[in-house]
């Protein structure tokens, strides 16, 4: 077994660590994610020209032909620093569908700009009143001559605000889900932006017959759906690991610097105790976080495996943010200071992708089917 | 990065896999498996055969009898052993007092003890802990004074592990009582049976006699019984220690013990299927399993990167957790049994002899969390040695 990363990972890892860092010290952050675009185009510039948007797409894509591990590393390094720039949303989720469902003529078309940064993406998938997995879409798409016509409105839509384009899921005339492509200002196709909690943004999609171009050959997508929801969620526990580290180094730091009753709170047992019960669910959410993308990495788009991981990265991250703030006391919930956006950014991604809740059904639904749990 | 076994070590895993499941007796594993207690007999017996085969005590100096076999090699040694429900070579002997003469006895010690320790032809127990000396061992007041060629030993010993079953104790005493704390101590060996030498049971909370209290009154010791150097016996109970926590996970049993609960829970009707088919008990059996799995790979990544001899720090979670898990397991076939936990004891009567066990089991592994450093204790490392607080 080997869970280290190669040097040329360790170097990627510094890369993005040291951008990210120099872009955002906290102050800095809070500025960025107050604009209208919530994030800084010129970070993204950088990470393109290191070619970090092209990682996860074959080179004959535009892309680098890295994987799994490699966009583990840069997502750990986002969530480290909070950084706003939507990775995941417009380039990891809707690219991996394109380059997974996708003609070679469409993969030719979109990918090697989004790799560049000079398009956005997103993907249009949730509808309201459901929640993951989104298997019964309510959103229709409708062949109107050799013109594939959508209908049905999309929401929450991560970053779907300042996407070119869009893919987006519906149901297929003759069943199964299809994925289109669809600009961003077509006809028949309303944006609605919103902030998110966690200082994000989105957008609710709502189609009217809106034109829009088939994905691929026009199959049943719901596999490939799953696949990089999949990898999707080891992305999302990567990043939380990065915000827990950072959390728990904050809160560390805080313990041994603030003074009460004239000491510094890290006199007091109880906090400590308490400082080290996270740094177990830390060191646990590390682990399945491992797993979750090391399974990926083997090309396995195990449903059960990244519900393993989410589940454990979940509990870790709800123990360890409501941790932080609690041994913060007041500082820790003031927008100035940074714990609280971590807790924020932990407790929105545990509500994307599936909470909880559903991936602990994910495991439940399978209990009976073996006698000793094993990988 | 790749989680997966070298074909080399799946090809070991499956010879081990093979041996405990055919040269280890099935009544001995399935006393383990089902949480019987075992006989001193079952214990020798088992720990005989795995020697005869060198798998008793890998981790010694290949000399003694080990292996050196690599982290994971150990590792897999372990949890197959666990896996198959085999009872582990008598840790007193393998883990703990063999390495230390290894390590630290003269040629002499080495040759007179380890052949005789690797076979379970002496039985150990660890005389450390007192009345007063518990996690805060080096407290202890257990004296000994040299007279001639003997050491004089005075004192009271606590919570010594099966010592109704032991031929010889290896122990702390106060060599130097002018000496700061941990500097007087020096570490004994000496027959149990030595006059002076009484040994007395402490009845636990589940009615078995796990543990006893030692008194020494003028116990009269050979000096050539002595290990290493005097007034160094802080060093080897430290480097004893270190040994013992590493085995103390446990991740390959608890994954037995939920087996054996998922067994059950399918026999057991309850609303309107069995207990396993209803949700909320399989949640709860899904979120043990997955913390498991959380934590068996939190101990392969301690495995993996231990190859250079440093401790991983994560290692200081793998007591706590899994002692933890193995109290959840208990807890849960507590659980499934329910009201046919009740009876204790008792034959011809409906409730079965697992559910009958499955409350003073529950009640024995409220230990797990005490001992070996309880968990207070390894939060206090973890707190100390890697968030520097």
């Amino acid at each position: 077994m080997d869970f280290e990363l190669t040097d040329e990972q360790v170097m990627l890892r510094d890369t993005v660590r040291d951008l990210l860092g120099r872009a955002y010290d906290p102050e800095t952050r809070l500025k960025v994610i107050d604009t209208d675009l919530g994030w800084n185009r010129d970070v993204w510039r950088q990470l393109a020209e290191l070619g970090v948007l092209g990682l996860a797409f074959d080179e004959e894509d535009g892309g680098v032909g890295a994987g799994p591990v490699e966009t583990m590393v840069v997502m750990e390094e986002i969530g480290r620093r909070n950084a706003p720039e939507p990775y995941l949303d417009a380039v990891l989720v809707p690219g991996g569908l394109v380059a997974r469902v996708g003609t070679a003529e469409q993969r030719q078309r979109v990918l090697p700009a989004l790799a560049g940064g000079e398009t956005l993406l997103a993907f249009a998938h949730d509808e309201p009143g459901t929640r993951w997995p989104a298997t019964e879409l309510a959103t229709t798409a409708v062949l109107a001559g050799d013109t594939y016509r959508l209908t049905g409105v999309k929401n929450p839509v991560p970053h779907g605000d300042c996407a070119d384009q869009l893919v987006v899921s519906a149901a297929l005339p003759g069943g199964g889900v299809g994925l289109f492509l669809i600009a961003a200002d077509a006809e028949g196709l309303t944006r609605t932006p919103f902030r998110t909690f966690d200082g994000r943004r989105g957008a609710q999609l709502d189609f009217a017959s809106a034109a829009a171009e088939l994905l691929g050959d026009g199959g049943d997508a719901r596999a490939a759906v799953t696949a990089v929801e999949v990898a999707a969620q080891a992305s999302l526990c990567a990043e939380s690991l990065g915000a827990m580290e950072e959390a728990m180094r904050l809160t560390t730091d805080y313990l041994k610097t603030r003074k009460q009753f004239g000491v510094t709170l890290s006199k007091f047992q109880t906090l400590t105790q308490r400082a080290a019960n996270m740094y177990v669910s830390l060191e646990l959410a590390r682990s399945m976080s491992l797993y979750a993308t090391a399974a990926v990495a083997d090309g396995s788009a195990d449903q059960v495996a990244a519900s393993r991981a989410r589940l454990q990265v979940g509990r870790s991250a709800r123990h360890i943010g409501q941790e932080s703030i609690q041994m913060h006391g007041g500082i820790g919930i003031t927008t100035e200071y940074p714990v609280s956006h971590y807790v924020a950014r932990l407790t929105a991604i545990a509500r994307t992708l599936g909470s909880d809740l559903e991936h602990l059904r994910v495991l439940t639904d399978r209990v009976g089917e073996y006698n000793l749990v094993e990988f | 990065m790749k989680l997966a076994l070298s074909p080399d070590e799946v090809t070991f895993r499956d010879e081990l896999r093979e041996f405990y499941r055919t040269k280890i007796p099935a009544e001995i594993r399935d006393r383990v498996k089902y949480g019987l207690e075992l006989s001193r007999d079952d214990i020798v017996t088992t720990h005989r055969i795995l020697n005869e085969n060198h798998l008793a005590v890998p981790k010694w100096p290949v000399q003694w009898g080990g292996r050196d076999f690599t982290p994971m090699q150990l590792h897999i040694w372990e949890d197959e052993m666990q896996l198959a429900s085999v009872p582990e070579p008598l840790t007193f002997n393998a883990q703990m007092i063999g390495p230390v003469i290894a390590q630290f006895g003269s040629e002499e010690l080495k040759a007179r003890f380890l052949p005789p320790t690797a076979n379970l032809d002496i039985w150990w127990c660890q005389g450390f802990s007192e009345p007063d000396a518990g996690s805060d061992l080096a407290s202890l007041r257990t004296t000994a004074v040299r007279d001639g060629d003997s050491y004089i030993v005075n004192g009271q010993k606590i919570w010594t592990t099966l010592a109704q079953y032991a031929d010889w104790i290896f122990c702390l005493v106060r060599t130097d009582p002018n000496a700061k704390k941990q500097a007087g101590i020096s570490m004994l060996l000496f027959d149990v049976k030595t006059p002076g030498v009484t040994i007395r049971p402490i009845k636990l909370i589940d009615g078995h006699h796990e543990v006893n209290e030692v008194f020494f009154e003028n116990v009269r010791v050979p000096a050539d019984q002595l290990v290493g150097e005097e007034n160094m016996g802080w060093t080897y109970a430290k480097f004893l220690l270190g040994n013992e926590r590493t085995g103390i996970t446990g991740v390959g049993r608890t994954k037995v013990k939920l087996g054996v609960a998922k067994e059950h829970a399918a026999q057991i009707r309850s609303g309107r299927g069995t207990l396993l088919e209803d949700p909320v008990f399989a949640a709860r059996v899904a979120e043990i399993e997955n913390e498991l799995l959380a934590l068996e790979l939190t101990l392969m990544r301690v495995i993996s990167n231990s190859t250079d001899g440093k401790p991983n720090p994560a290692s200081s979670v793998l007591k706590l957790r899994g002692s933890e898990l193995q109290q959840a397991a208990t807890e849960l076939l507590l659980d499934i049994a329910g009201p046919d936990a009740l009876p204790v004891n008792t034959g011809d009567i409906a409730s079965p002899g697992w559910a009958q066990r499955s409350g003073p089991a529950y009640l024995n592994y409220r230990k797990t969390t005490i001992y070996g450093g309880s968990s207070e204790v390894q939060r206090t490392i973890i707190a100390s040695t890697i968030l520097g607080l």
